[in-house]
C-alpha cells in the first residue's frame, strides 16, 4: 500500500478506497483533488446505500404498496389501483380513527404548549431553584412511556386508583377512565400532555433566555408598567417563532401517538380511542394486510408531511430553538 | 418578567405554583414507588395511603425478577441501544465529513436527500422495512432491532453542520501530516466533535431504549425482548392481579435512564431537545 494514503490503524479502510488512485502522480494538486473526490464517494457510500435500503426505498415502496393487494406471505400481488383507498374511505373505522387522531392532536397540542409556556414563564420569573424545577418537569420526558403508561393505568384504576380515590375523597363522581368509551380518549390525551409538557418547557426556556433584557427596559420606559403589558409587548412577540415551532413539533408528535393506545386500550372500548397509527399497526402487522396498511400509512404521511413542511419553512426563516 | 418580582410575595407565589405543578407531574412516579412498596392487601384497598404500613419493596422486586428475566431484558436494551449508536456513528461520521469538507459531484443532491430523509417519520417506512427483513429472514433477531436504525440521516445532518464549523486549516494540517481522509474523520473531526456526538448519543440511546413500536413489530422470542416490551408483557400476563411487582418492574425499567439523567441533566436536556430540530 502506498504510504500517501496515511498511517495508523484507522485509515485501513480508506486505504482500500484510495489505493486505486494513490499513485505518485497523484501528488499534483489537480490529481489530489480527484483522489479526494473518489475518497468522498467511498466515505458516503455506506450511508447512502443504507439510506436507499432503509429509508428512501421503503418510502417509495409504501406508496407503491398502497396500490396493491399484497398480504404478507401471499405468493403474488396485483395492482388494484385505488381499491385500498376506496375501501378505506368507505370504512367507518377509518373515519373514527382519523377523527380520534385529530381530537387527540387538537387537545394535546394546546394543552402541552400552553402548560409548557406557563411553566417556563414561572421558572424564569424568579431566580431560585430554576435548575431543580427544570429537572422535575423534564422527568416525564425521560421516563420510558410504556412503563409510565402502566403506572397511569393503575392510577386510573376504577376501584383502587389514585385518581378516583381523590375524586371520591372530594365527594365527586368516579369514572372507569380507560374502560369507558366516553372518557378513554381523554384519559390518553391527559397522559400525552403529561409527557410532552417538559419537552415544550425546555424549548420555551431556551427561547426566553434569548430575549434581550434591554427590550424589557425599553418597554418599561415606554410605560409598560404591568407584568401583563410586558408579556404582551415583549415576551409574546419575541417568543412568536419559538411558539409556532413548538406547536408544529407537538402536532407531529401527537399524530404519531401509539404506545399508550396500544398498551392501555387497544383502540377501545368500541373504537373510541382508535388512532391512525394503531389502525395501521393492526391492519399491517396483525392482519398482515400490507397493501391496506400502506394506504393508511400514506394518509398518515400526508398529515405529518404537511406539518413538517410548515416547520421546514419556519426553520428556513432562521427560527432557532434548542 | 422583572416587575413580577416587584409584587410582594411573588417569590412565594411562584414557588407555590411550581410546587403544585411538580406534585401533579411527579404523582405517577410517587404512586409507582408507593405501590411497588406495598403488599397486595394494601394495594387492593380503597383507602388511599402513600406510605405503606408494611414495607414490601424488596418482596415485590423479588417477585418481579422471578416472574420475568429482567436482567436479560435490561441487557438486551443495552446491547440494542449501544449497537445502534456505534453503527450510527461509524456510518454517519464519514458521510458527514465528506458532505462538510470535501468537494465532489452530487454532493448537494446527496445533502438534499439527507434533508428530505429527516422529514420521514419512522412509522411511515415500517411496513416495507418489515417485509424486507422478512425476505432476508432477519425477523425476530437483534439484527431486526438494530439494522433499520443504523442509518441516521438526522445524525449525518447534525454532524455535517458541526463539521462545517471546524476550521479548514485543521484538516489541511492533518493532510500535511499524511493522514488519510478516512483517518481525518476519526483522528481530527471526531475529537473536535465530541460534544455534538455526546448530544446525539443521548438522543439516540434514549429514543431507542424507550422505543416500543419497532420491537413490538419485529420480535417474537422472549429472550430478545427490550425493556419496554418486557413491561408490556409483564402487564399483560399479570393484568389486574399483581400491581406491586408490576410497579417494581416499571421502576427497574425506567431507572437506568432516570439515574443517568439526574447525573448529567444539562447534557440530557441538550440531547433530547435535538428532536426539536429534527
Amino acid at each position: 500500500m502506498p504510504s500517501a494514503c496515511g498511517s495508523g490503524p484507522l485509515s485501513d479502510a480508506a486505504t482500500i478506497d484510495t489505493a486505486v488512485v494513490a499513485t505518485p502522480a497523484a501528488r499534483t494538486p489537480l490529481r489530489k483533488r480527484d483522489q479526494r473526490a473518489m475518497t468522498a464517494y467511498g466515505l458516503v457510500a455506506p450511508a447512502f446505500t443504507l439510506m436507499l435500503l432503509m429509508l428512501l426505498g421503503p418510502l417509495a415502496s409504501v406508496i407503491a404498496l398502497s396500490f396493491t393487494d399484497y398480504q404478507l406471505g401471499a405468493p403474488a400481488l396485483s395492482w388494484i389501483g385505488l381499491a385500498n383507498y376506496q375501501e378505506m374511505f368507505a370504512d367507518r373505522v377509518f373515519w373514527i380513527s382519523l377523527r380520534n387522531t385529530l381530537t387527540y392532536v387538537v387537545i394535546v397540542v394546546p394543552g402541552a404548549v400552553t402548560l409548557g409556556l406557563a411553566i417556563a414563564l414561572l421558572i424564569e420569573s424568579g431566580t431560585s431553584l430554576r435548575g431543580l424545577y427544570r429537572t422535575i418537569y423534564f422527568l416525564p420526558v425521560m421516563a420510558t412511556l410504556i412503563a409510565m403508561a402502566v403506572v397511569w393505568e393503575f392510577m386510573l384504576h376504577p376501584q383502587f386508583g389514585l385518581v378516583n380515590g381523590l375524586l371520591r375523597g372530594a365527594g365527586l363522581p368516579a369514572f372507569s377512565w380507560l374502560q369507558d368509551r366516553n372518557t378513554a380518549l381523554y384519559a390518553l390525551c391527559a397522559i400525552g400532555i403529561w409527557q410532552a409538557v417538559g419537552f415544550n418547557m425546555v424549548l420555551f426556556l431556551a427561547g426566553l433566555v434569548s430575549i434581550p433584557k434591554q427590550l424589557y427596559e425599553a418597554a418599561e420606559i415606554d410605560g409598560a408598567a404591568s407584568a401583563w403589558a410586558r408579556f404582551r409587548l415583549v415576551t409574546w412577540p419575541m417568543l412568536g417563532p419559538v411558539t409556532t415551532f413548538v406547536i408544529v413539533i407537538s402536532g407531529i408528535r401527537s399524530f404519531q401517538v401509539f404506545d399508550t393506545v396500544h398498551i392501555l386500550t387497544k383502540g377501545g372500548p368500541s373504537k373510541s380511542s382508535e388512532v391512525l397509527i394503531h389502525t395501521m399497526y393492526t391492519e399491517g402487522f396483525e392482519f398482515f394486510r400490507s397493501g391496506y396498511g400502506a394506504a393508511l400509512t400514506v394518509v398518515f404521511l400526508v398529515f405529518v408531511l404537511l406539518l413538517t413542511l410548515i416547520k421546514a419553512r419556519l426553520a428556513d426563516r432562521g427560527v432557532q430553538t434548542a | 418578567m422583572k416587575n413580577l418580582r416587584a409584587i410582594p410575595l411573588w417569590p412565594a407565589v411562584r414557588h407555590l405554583l411550581l410546587i403544585t405543578g411538580a406534585v401533579v407531574l411527579l404523582a405517577p412516579f410517587i404512586w409507582m414507588v408507593s405501590t411497588a412498596s406495598k403488599p397486595p392487601e394494601e394495594v387492593f384497598s380503597s383507602e388511599l395511603h402513600l406510605i405503606p404500613h408494611h414495607f414490601a419493596l424488596w418482596d415485590n422486586l423479588k417477585v418481579a425478577f422471578a416472574k420475568a428475566n429482567l436482567w436479560r431484558f435490561l441487557l438486551n436494551g443495552v446491547i440494542v441501544t449501544v449497537s445502534i449508536f456505534v453503527l450510527q456513528v461509524l456510518i454517519a461520521l464519514p458521510a458527514a465529513y465528506a458532505l462538510a469538507k470535501l468537494r465532489f459531484l452530487g454532493r448537494d443532491t446527496l445533502f438534499a436527500l439527507v434533508l428530505f430523509g429527516i422529514l420521514i417519520p419512522p412509522q411511515a417506512t415500517a411496513i416495507p422495512v418489515f417485509l424486507l427483513l422478512h425476505k432476508l429472514g432477519l425477523l425476530d433477531s437483534y439484527a431486526a432491532l438494530v439494522l433499520p436504525f443504523t442509518i441516521s440521516v438526522f445524525g449525518i445532518f447534525l454532524m455535517r453542520q458541526f463539521f462545517k464549523s471546524v476550521p479548514d486549516d485543521l484538516v489541511d494540517a492533518a493532510r500535511m501530516d499524511g493522514i488519510s481522509e478516512f483517518g481525518i474523520v476519526w483522528r481530527v473531526m471526531l475529537p473536535a466533535a465530541i460534544p455534538a456526538v455526546t448530544a446525539f448519543g443521548i438522543f439516540s440511546v434514549v429514543a431507542h431504549w424507550n422505543d416500543y413500536f419497532w420491537p413490538l413489530i419485529v420480535l417474537n422470542s422472549e429472550q430478545l425482548r427490550t425493556p419496554p416490551l418486557a413491561v408490556a408483557h409483564f402487564r399483560n400476563n399479570e393484568a389486574g392481579t399483581n400491581y406491586g411487582p408490576l410497579m417494581a418492574a416499571a421502576m427497574v425499567i425506567i431507572a437506568p435512564l432516570l439515574i443517568a439523567f439526574l447525573l448529567a441533566q444539562r447534557r440530557f436536556i441538550e440531547g433530547i431537545t435535538l428532536t426539536g430540530i429534527k
